[in-house]
């Protein structure tokens, strides 16, 4: 790997940040901005001495994973959609679903070059030539912006194979991978059954390379320093650095980069520390996990880690639940909108979702003489694997999660009624809501 | 050879007639969709198992080869 054996002379300051070195709070980064601080693209196999499948081996080397939830291993991806039957297309999903995430819209709103640059890459290294990138399709600013910074691009030539803006509706379900080829090929935004999945025959029928945005902006850096830079952050078994969503009762809420493997406690701590005495962590979204805040605390925040603990990574998102919260209802308001974005395709996830939002909802609120929590677990274990994609195990997840981590609360509201502090504000942002301002 | 049972689970409407030519690994859940007691046909029951496949009026039920995996 002679010639990426440059990288960390020349750029010793990015060990971290690194995706969020250039990033300014009040405007986007410019083109020229972006090729100041990581020089220009570099474009495999345009020089006819790279052969562009190389990429694929740096990013294999690298050990990079995907940043959007699943965390498969993204050389992996490119190299059995680079081997499939005829020409491959490559989508970038920035149609960030998880309500209590913001690291997507914060590189496309503030560095969508790093990752219009990871989608050039990815393309040329798969051989493709038909690119999207996908955002939600209300959010006319962000479209406007990113048409901006395509437009940079394309005055200097600088994508061979031109990046096609596309709209998603903005429902939790949406952005799942299935469900955006779905919508690419004319269909509504819904999962669908699988096999084929995306990566076997996806868009047109094509062997299609679905990223996230942050992975993709990790190619971008990958593909300039090489894989021994990228694996000189991070854990040997997880390496590089990754942005996770820091919210719920902390001082300074917001997107941070962490090395992989940072305890989840010291996550809590860069963002300025608990802001009450936490009681339980969030971890990996609305399809993730409550881990009681003492055990989460040296907990590393990587795929293999969090699930030993019995949380998940999903798209890096950690919310401090303080103990002046109720994690019951918290959990209840958080199911009820998830049962609210079934795709109402598949039935045990159309009536077994909104079933166990009702039994949550119970449990929380109104007690149970005695029986609601197992009338929970019973709908958790009916509706568990039953859809054509994740979205009833993700609900099911965290609601089990919920009775471990709370299950002194939760018996004390099933056998006395809700307790005093599901008074409280509401905590985690739920869309619908008046007070969830995102987007 | 061995089979499994798959159900896709946008196709079915539960009429639940698999369950009914199928009874032994196949139950319906409260709202009328079926529930596989095991993925795995067992070998006396490959017969049945086709027949219920084709009974299917929306081709949901879908009986194929081993792989192990889910998915």
């Amino acid at each position: 790997m002679t010639e990426l054996a440059l990288a960390p002379r020349r750029s010793p300051a990015l060990r971290l940040p690194r995706l969020l070195a250039g990033m300014s709070y009040y405007e986007i980064a410019s083109l020229r901005d972006h090729e100041r601080r990581y020089g220009p693209l570099p474009l495999w196999g345009a020089s006819g001495r790279r052969r562009p499948g190389r990429l694929i081996d740096v990013v294999d080397a690298s050990g990079l994973t995907g940043r959007g939830g699943a965390g498969f291993p993204t050389g992996r991806k490119m190299r059995s959609v680079a081997s499939g039957p005829g020409r491959a297309v490559v989508v970038a999903n920035g149609a960030e679903g998880e309500p209590a995430s913001g690291k997507d819209r914060l590189l496309l709103t503030r560095l969508p070059h790093l990752v219009l640059d990871g989608i050039t890459l990815a393309a040329h290294a798969v051989r493709a030539r038909t690119a999207y990138l996908c955002i939600h399709g209300h959010e006319a600013e962000l479209r406007d912006a990113l048409e901006g910074a395509l437009a940079q691009r394309s005055a200097v030539g600088l994508d061979p194979v031109p990046i096609q803006l596309r709209g998603i509706p903005g429902r939790y379900v949406a952005s799942e991978q299935s469900a955006i080829v779905h919508y690419l090929n004319g269909g509504p935004a819904k999962p669908t059954f699988s096999p084929p999945r995306p990566h076997q025959r996806g868009v047109r029928g094509r062997p299609t390379l679905v990223h996230n945005v942050e992975t993709l902006a990790h190619l971008a850096l990958i593909a300039r320093f090489g894989d021994r830079w990228f694996r000189s952050a991070g854990l040997p078994s997880a390496p590089g650095s990754a942005l996770v969503t820091v919210s719920g009762a902390v001082r300074r809420p917001g997107v941070y980069e962490i090395e992989l493997g940072t305890p989840a406690g010291r996550v809590v701590m860069t963002a300025g520390g608990p802001a009450e005495r936490p009681a339980a962590l969030l971890v990996g979204g609305y399809f993730g996990a409550w881990l009681p805040a003492r055990s989460a605390w040296p907990v590393p925040m990587c795929h293999a880690a969090l699930k030993a603990a019995g949380g998940a990574m999903g798209a890096g998102i950690v919310a401090v639940l303080p103990v002046s919260c109720c994690g019951l209802a918290e959990t209840a308001r958080v199911v009820r909108y998830l049962a609210g974005e079934n795709a109402g395709q598949c039935g045990p996830c159309m009536f077994g979702l909104p079933a166990l939002a009702d039994a949550v909802a119970d449990l929380a609120y109104e007690g149970g003489r005695g029986r609601a929590v197992e009338r929970v677990a019973t709908l958790a274990g009916l509706v568990a694997g039953r859809g054509a994609c994740r979205h009833p195990d993700g609900a099911v997840q965290l609601v089990r999660s919920a009775l471990r981590a709370f299950e002194a609360d939760a018996r004390w509201h099933d056998q006395r009624g809700p307790c005093p502090r599901v008074a409280r504000a509401p905590l985690l942002p739920v869309p619908g809501e008046a007070d969830w301002d995102w987007a | 050879m061995s089979y499994e049972l798959r159900v896709n689970p946008i196709a079915c409407d539960g009429h639940g007639l698999c369950a009914e030519l199928l009874p032994e690994i196949i139950e319906l859940d409260p709202w009328g969709y079926p529930i596989l007691l095991s993925a795995e046909v067992p070998r006396g029951l490959a017969e049945h198992a086709r027949r219920a496949a084709a009974a299917c009026p929306t081709l949901a039920l879908l009986v194929v080869k081993a792989t192990g995996e889910r998915g």
